[in-house]
């Protein structure tokens, strides 16, 4: 067989492997197959033509040579065209889809209200309903109606915002105790959350305005044993089931007796850290059952009616559970810092 | 309340346990240890050692060169440069390697060409005084090589702990002792005082009111500001520097020596809790007086401060004028000095609330005021002054004057407490044996007698300030059993009484919400500067936090820009809280809860797709209409711009206001003068609204019937004249069009010249339907021909063509 056909053809069929896979659309796959089988000016029947020139001999072989590339490259434009149909099936185009999605802007919850939140919910069924009260109150309700006489040294434990008129900003929750028993008679399970107020500067743990969630619970017959059980549950459905929780005796004026509370660290598991200052225990809360003083101060009956209240920090509580180390943070309003928690 | 672990062992000679140990004890009765230090540590490679012999150095004449025996298998050479080392003597040995206080480590060094193998060392250089003089000679039987620390007693520790303000009786050792011996109060024991010839025995001259004898006449005027005073007479005291013992006792917690007659009575301070003063008695002029000071008085204290005193202030007074501010501070001029021979030693109570009064007025306080203010035991004042006495008379020699003054307002009496086991039971839920009730409590010092019912408590003058009710011993007998002891079970509770709070409910739902419209929730604290507050505060913290804010905005607008110091453009904040407004009930400030958002930037976040399109007016109004949706409220633009808060641009503002018509909240563009915005930021919108428990009302859905029936709509292109608004043209178009129109929507707003002058079109889609029935054209063609009739007669409104 002549070299020089059998030559051509395969350069045509090297050609049709690397133009037809190139064709982009139909109209490009077109072009690609007038170019190279095209009756009148395409190449193969170029080639064919030559065909003549060759012996009767020749012929034969040739002539199925041909045939063979042209079933080939015919092959590839099929191939091809499947591929392009399915593309474009209905019309339409082929798309990126690593490309990334239109969205909307992502809002969210301040994180201490994502605490305060959590805790309450984990209160609301444990039977305790959400209730609030004003943040300017009177020396009564923030000392008086609960045990702390001014003249005594507890009543610098913290130091108070006054306004001219002798009003106060509430220095902790505790007045919203006083009235919702006024309010109501028991059995009263509540949780108040709020802000308070005391005279700190910033700095990276203080802010002269910051949240407490605030607990009270009283009935007939209720123990120090339901207290430890109650805020014991609520530790562990709050900090995990592995966290131990410790009382310590305290001091406050409106419960007794009174009680701080540890739960294990969370950070290094009671081993001593930077977080609960070596000792392997964080004060969650301080707490204790309700002094009967209050009880008198709101016109209820000591001998029949006991209780616990409770206080915490939710923002403190965010700062361990996020690892946030500086209060500050949290009332900057730096999209930066509040996008984190949307 | 600092603690020498040391002290506390002598004053409770059965106490054991590790410093760690107690310090865990301690927590767990209600006393943390903030701090644990221990003392010795820093001495811990300084040796006993004895100079054998003392040479001179060849090369230098200030110094000597001494064979020292540090306990080693040769004696070493050391270099020496004070004068008193002589040979014999024992002195501490810092050897090589040794690192002093300060962190000054010893090596091998020549010192004008003699080898020196290590430093006896000053008392400055242990860190054991200020003396540095000479090098610190040792008196007593000693071992060679023997651990300085131990030898001398150094090997203490520090607590620090943290004293409940209830806890008066645990600012003395001896308190601290009785709350963690093995047996408490039975075990405690005073020790003896180094160089004592014995406790003094004056005869007491004892009076209500007032008494006389040594040539002092003591007199009592205010007898409920101090129920009861002692004074002893000291003459011929040396007042000179503490003996070592004594110094090192104060400095083991971490007070500072500074004469023998004042380390005295600190010393008794710190043993048993009572505040004594000494003065000069030749100051006094035989006079003592304890009355209220008289108004224009004044008294230099021994800080050397001047003070204006007043009818608050209790005093001590010579027969004319004040000479101490009783259980604050002593006076300037009746100071113990080193010219001083003869003393009066004041051993006193004074009334918790006065001290705390007076030293409040004067605005300063002291370790005595800090303990009388907590309440000394009333039944521990004889011994203190005898204590101390036989201190001074131990430390700077002396006499006490056979007739001691003891002047009293009244006997007092062991107050009795009656405890019933019914009650400890019904506190604490667990029943308690008569025999633990009574062994938790007789080592705290209380007296048990059984009655019938429990017992009756005789409780200690130590603990008489805080233990006055029942609740007070139930709460000491939880103590002593320990918390951790109760058991932990959840039990039934009946449900509670109180109902939510209806705002909680809403903040809730608004914050939803607000979150879901991409906006992030911010927290402030609610300070205001003046022009942003009605409500002041007495004492601020600073100028820009000198009132409460009367509203939330202002506060938000400011955390906008510092988003936009910050590089942000696009900020999306809300915040829900309270704002404070003149006018409440009682004279208190109205507190209001509200709502309130801020925005800037762009309407959603950058795509590839296109350019984003930033905020604008119609976004505001959007969000105000979700958010008036989720109070019950409308919105519509605002009437009347003079009205609108300061931080509002008023031709851009909506109200959210109630079905009555009251303006509940508004929304808008803001002044481009309220928020410090760099060229790049785009223009903020904001709003706020007040919350109230009516718009937390439910307002459930109310059903209608789903259409079965197609329906019909037309377009109305309306030219509206100047004057005319979309709200109008839409309310003369539902009034027109009959009872079948079913709504009413804008679907095109265009401006432009091809229209009349001060004319815009406005184009509204009608969707007509009829509940039970397909309306025909005719009917639908002949409302809107009513609709277009209306509009042209009322509102000279046309269709347009």
């Amino acid at each position: 067989m002549d070299g020089s056909i059998e030559q051509k053809l395969q350069e045509l069929e090297a050609e049709a492997r690397q133009a037809v896979p190139a064709a982009a659309d139909a109209a490009a796959l077109e072009a690609v197959r007038i170019r190279l089988l095209g009756r009148k000016e395409g190449r193969l029947t170029a080639i064919m033509r030559t065909l003549g020139e060759l012996s009767a001999a020749e012929r034969p072989a040739a002539g199925q040579a041909a045939n063979r590339a042209k079933d080939v490259i015919t092959g590839l434009l099929d191939a091809r065209d499947a591929e392009l149909a399915a593309a474009t099936e209905d019309g339409r185009e082929a798309v990126d889809l690593t490309l990334p999605g239109r969205t909307q802007w992502r809002g969210g919850r301040h994180p201490v209200t994502l605490v305060v939140d959590e805790i309450c919910a984990i209160f609301r069924t444990l039977g305790f309903s959400r209730v609030r009260g004003p943040e300017v109150e009177t020396d009564w309700y923030n000392f008086t109606a609960l045990n702390t006489p001014l003249d005594h040294p507890a009543a610098d434990m913290s130091d108070t915002f006054y306004l001219p008129g002798g009003l106060l900003l509430r220095s902790h929750t505790s007045p919203v105790q006083v009235r919702t028993m006024q309010a109501h008679a028991p059995p009263i399970r509540v949780v108040a959350p709020g802000m308070v107020y005391r005279r700190d500067p910033y700095d990276a743990s203080h802010a002269p305005a910051f949240e407490q969630i605030e607990g009270l619970a009283v009935d007939e017959g209720i123990t120090f044993v339901d207290f430890k059980a109650t805020l014991a549950e609520f530790a562990r459905r709050f900090f995990g089931a592995d966290a131990e929780v410790r009382f310590r005796p305290s001091f406050f004026p409106f419960t007794e007796p009174s009680a701080e509370v540890d739960v294990s660290c969370l950070l290094c598991d009671r081993q001593g850290c930077s977080a609960c200052k070596g000792t392997g225990w964080i004060e969650i809360m301080g707490a204790g059952m309700v002094d009967p003083g209050v009880f008198e101060q709101v016109g209820y009956d000591p001998e029949r009616y006991t209780g616990f209240a409770f206080g915490m920090g939710p923002a403190r509580v965010a700062m361990l559970r996020y690892g946030i180390p500086d209060i500050r943070l949290f009332y900057e309003g730096d999209v930066r810092f509040l996008r984190q928690f949307a | 309340m600092n603690i020498s672990v040391r002290w506390l062992k002598e004053l409770a000679p059965g106490l054991k346990g590790t410093p760690e140990e107690l310090s865990d004890r301690l927590a767990m009765y209600g006393i943390p240890v903030d701090e644990s230090t221990d003392l010795g540590a820093p001495l811990g490679d300084v040796l006993v050692a004895r100079v054998v012999e003392v040479g001179r150095h060849p090369n230098a004449d200030r110094l000597s060169l001494c064979v020292v025996d540090a306990g080693g298998a040769e004696p070493v050479q050391v270099v020496c440069g004070a004068p008193n080392v002589r040979s014999g003597a024992w002195y501490p040995f810092a050897p090589v390697g040794a690192t002093l206080p300060g962190g000054v480590k010893l090596k091998k060094v020549k010192i004008r060409g003699e080898e020196s193998q290590g430093m006896l060392c000053s008392p400055k250089e242990l860190g054991l005084g200020r003396d540095h003089a000479g090098i610190m000679e040792l008196h007593g039987e000693y071992r060679p090589g023997e651990p300085f620390v131990a030898a001398l007693g150094l090997d203490d520790h520090r607590l620090v702990l943290d004293v409940t303000p209830n806890r008066g009786d645990l600012l003395s050792h001896l308190g601290v002792a009785r709350e963690l011996g093995p047996v408490g109060e039975a075990g405690l024991e005073i020790p003896p005082l180094p160089g004592s010839a014995g406790t003094p025995a004056p005869g007491w001259t004892r009076g209500e009111g007032a008494v006389e004898g040594a040539g002092v006449r003591l007199a009592l005027e205010d007898a409920e500001g101090c129920p009861r005073y002692l004074g002893l007479i000291l003459r011929g005291v040396r007042v000179g520097p503490s003996p070592e013992w004594l110094a090192a006792r104060l400095r083991a917690v971490g007070a500072r020596p500074i004469n023998n007659v004042v380390d005295a009575t600190n010393y008794v301070l710190l043993e048993l809790g009572q505040p004594l003063h000494a003065f000069d008695l030749d100051a006094l002029g035989g006079a003592v007086v304890v009355r209220r000071a008289r108004p224009g008085e004044r008294l230099t204290t021994l800080d050397a401060q001047d003070r204006a005193l007043t009818g608050a202030v209790l005093v001590i007074a010579d027969a004319e004028r004040p000479v101490a501010l009783a259980g604050i501070m002593g006076g300037q001029a009746s100071e113990v000095t080193d010219a001083t021979t003869d003393i009066f030693l004041e051993c006193a109570l004074f009334d918790p609330a006065r001290v705390r009064e007076g030293r409040r007025v004067l605005g300063m306080s002291t370790d005595a005021s800090y303990r009388f203010e907590r309440g000394v035991d009333p039944e521990g004042l004889e011994r203190a002054a005898l204590r101390a006495a036989e201190l001074i008379q131990a430390t700077a020699g002396g006499t006490v004057d056979p007739v001691a003054l003891d002047a009293q307002g009244g006997v007092w009496e062991r107050p009795v407490v009656r405890l019933r086991r019914a009650r400890v039971r019904q506190i604490l839920g667990q029943a308690l044996e008569d025999e633990a009730l009574a062994g938790y409590l007789t080592p705290l010092g209380f007296d048990l007698t059984p009655v019938p019912d429990g017992f009756d408590v005789r409780v200690p003058g130590a603990r008489s300030y805080d233990v006055t009710r029942e609740i007070d011993l139930v709460e000491e007998i939880a103590r002593r059993h320990g918390y951790d002891a109760f058991p932990s079970v959840l039990g039934p509770y009946r449900p509670t009484a109180v109902p939510d709070a209806p705002l909680e409910g809403l903040e809730d739902r608004l914050r939803t919400l607000l979150a879901g419209l991409g906006y992030l929730e911010a927290r402030s604290a609610p300070f205001a500067p003046e022009e942003d507050g009605d409500v002041p505060l007495a004492k601020p913290l600073s100028a820009a936090e000198s009132r409460l804010r009367r509203a939330l905005a202002p506060g938000l607008l400011h955390r906008v820009e510092g988003n936009f110091a910050r590089g942000e453009r696009n900020v999306r904040l809300f915040e829900l809280g309270t704002a404070f407004l003149p006018g409440g009930a009682d004279g208190r400030p109205l507190e209001e809860t509200r709502l309130a958002a801020a925005w800037t930037g762009d309407r959603h976040p950058p795509h590839w797709s296109g350019t984003a399109a930033a905020f604008d007016l119609w976004d505001v109004r959007g969000v105000s209409a979700r958010v008036a949706e989720a109070l019950g409220l409308s919105v519509a633009a605002a009437p009347d711009a003079t009205e609108a808060p300061g931080w509002l641009e008023g031709r851009r503002a909506f109200v959210l206001h109630a079905t009555d018509g009251a303006v509940c909240g508004w929304a808008g563009e803001v002044r481009a003068t309220a928020v410090d915005a760099p060229a790049w930021a785009g223009t903020v919108w904001a709003l706020e609204v007040q919350l109230t428990d009516a718009m937390a009302a439910p307002r459930p859905a109310t059903y209608c019937p789903v259409p079965t029936q197609p329906p019909v709509e037309r377009d109305l292109a309306l030219l509206l004249p100047d004057g005319v608004s979309a709200a109008g043209a839409e309310e003369v178009v539902r009034s027109a069009a009959g009872e079948h129109l079913e709504a009413v929507e804008v679907f095109d707003v265009y401006s432009g010249e091809e229209l009349p002058a001060g004319a815009r079109s406005v184009a509204y889609r009608l969707r007509f339907r009829a509940p039970t029935r397909t309306l025909t054209d005719e009917e639908v063609d002949r409302a809107v021909e009513r609709v277009l009739k209306r509009l042209r007669e009322e509102a000279g409104v046309e269709r347009r063509g």
